[in-house]
């Protein structure tokens, strides 16, 4: 996947991608369809303090995205939905820049 | 345990005060029915770090068993604080248990501990090396809205100190390697007590306890865990009642565990112990955020941070407490 195509990916496509990450890392494959896009992984009890740093190192390398310390909060990582929203902006501010 | 509370909808500080001579004979007692009865052991054997809760544990031992039937086993390695030792050989003397130390620095070396940790450094911080100090901190609990995830706090031999976020290996990798003491620490005790054919005294404090704050097979193994349901403030009081050194009474709660001075806060529970255990005790008695703030001197929303911080931990606890899964009933 080239860094062009990354910037250029629709929030769609990123959400796919994040939630085939959850489903994989956190629910090991298992119930990936009992997981909706907007359920809390806090509520439900899927992603602890090392599942966000495991989170956070799959955002930052498939989609070549950094994520600053201040930006480790709940609405930017607590759901696929948030997740996808909160790095398909930052996709899109990468593409402005570039 | 009766716990009074000053009313019913605001929790005291003082909720935690227990009668430490009721205490001190009651526990007792569970020990010497564990030890001689349950288990039929001879003795009991300890680690002895120079910390509160080994010495309260320790102490109670020589309640119950008398100090004859205690023995302390010391296990300074490469990263311990020296007064670590000094601590507890003072608390061997002052309870007049016999005491053993073992230098496990070489096992730890041959086991690949060091190495291993600081291979994981150096993935985050590529100028790690010799002279370099290091410990893992997390952020505070109450006053930190965000995730909270571990990084790497390095002192170079300069006196710089860098602050580096872990990625999810480098925190595994460390931790993994670390919890290499713990282990060896416990294969020392049970040594001893296969030696002499003691019961091996765990240490946690309900904290440590109910949070996970223990390695498995680490120091979370033990035959009998005397504390497990004692708070940290009520910790201090039995070693008050129980004349534990002051020295050791006053030195702060740490971990011992990295080559820069760490505490158990800053490590783990990341609130101060006396308010984290208001924290736990309004927890495990359905009180609202508000009901602990007064005694605690927090807000709500921070003591709402707690209590999720709390079940958290809880959760991930819950591995380290299982018994090994059977496919089905041995005996």
């Amino acid at each position: 996947m080239t860094s062009m195509n990354v910037k250029q990916m629709p929030t769609t496509q990123v959400r796919t991608q994040v939630r085939q990450f959850v489903v994989d890392s956190f629910l090991f494959g298992q119930s990936g369809h009992t997981l909706h896009d907007d359920d809390s992984f806090l509520d439900l009890g899927i992603v602890d303090s090392t599942g966000v740093l495991e989170l956070v190192g799959f955002l930052e390398t498939q989609f070549q995205v950094s994520v600053a310390n201040d930006e480790l909060i709940p609405d930017n990582l607590d759901s696929v939905s948030k997740v996808a929203t909160f790095v398909s902006a930052k996709l899109r501010l990468n593409g402005e820049q570039s | 345990m009766q716990i009074p509370m000053d009313t019913k909808s605001t929790l005291s500080a003082s909720a935690l005060r227990l009668d430490a001579a009721h205490e001190v004979e009651r526990i007792a007692d569970a020990i010497r029915t564990a030890v001689h009865s349950t288990l039929k052991r001879r003795g009991a054997v300890i680690g002895i770090s120079g910390g509160i809760d080994s010495s309260v544990s320790a102490a109670l031992c020589v309640r119950a068993l008398g100090p004859e039937r205690v023995l302390g086993v010391l296990m300074p390695e490469a990263d311990s604080a020296p007064e670590s030792t000094v601590l507890g050989q003072l608390l061997g003397a002052r309870l007049g248990i016999a005491t053993i130390v073992e230098e496990i620095t070489p096992i730890l070396d041959a086991a690949g501990c060091y190495s291993r940790r600081d291979d994981a450094i150096r993935a985050v911080v590529p100028e790690y090396g010799p002279g370099c100090k290091s410990k893992i901190v997390l952020p505070n609990a109450a006053h930190h809205d965000g995730y909270r995830v571990f990084s790497v706090v390095v002192q170079f031999a300069d006196g710089r100190q860098t602050n580096t976020r872990l990625t999810r290996e480098a925190y595994l990798s460390i931790l993994a390697a670390t919890n290499f003491k713990q282990r060896v620490r416990k294969m020392m005790e049970y040594h001893y007590a296969d030696r002499y054919q003691y019961a091996v005294i765990g240490t946690p404090n309900r904290l440590e306890y109910d949070q996970g704050f223990f390695v498995k097979l680490g120091d979370g193994a033990a035959d009998v865990k005397p504390i497990a349901h004692l708070y940290k403030t009520q910790v201090y009081q039995l070693a008050e009642y129980l004349g534990i050194p002051e020295e050791i009474r006053r030195r702060p709660p740490t971990t011992d565990t990295y080559s820069l001075s760490q505490s158990q806060e800053e490590f783990f529970f990341s609130i101060p112990l006396d308010k984290l255990d208001l924290c736990l005790y309004g927890v495990n008695h359905g009180m609202a955020a508000a009901e602990v703030c007064q005694a605690t001197g927090l807000t709500i929303q921070q003591v709402e941070r707690v209590y999720r911080d709390l079940a958290s931990k809880r959760r991930v606890s819950r591995y380290l407490h299982h018994a090994a899964v059977l496919v089905e009933d041995v005996v």
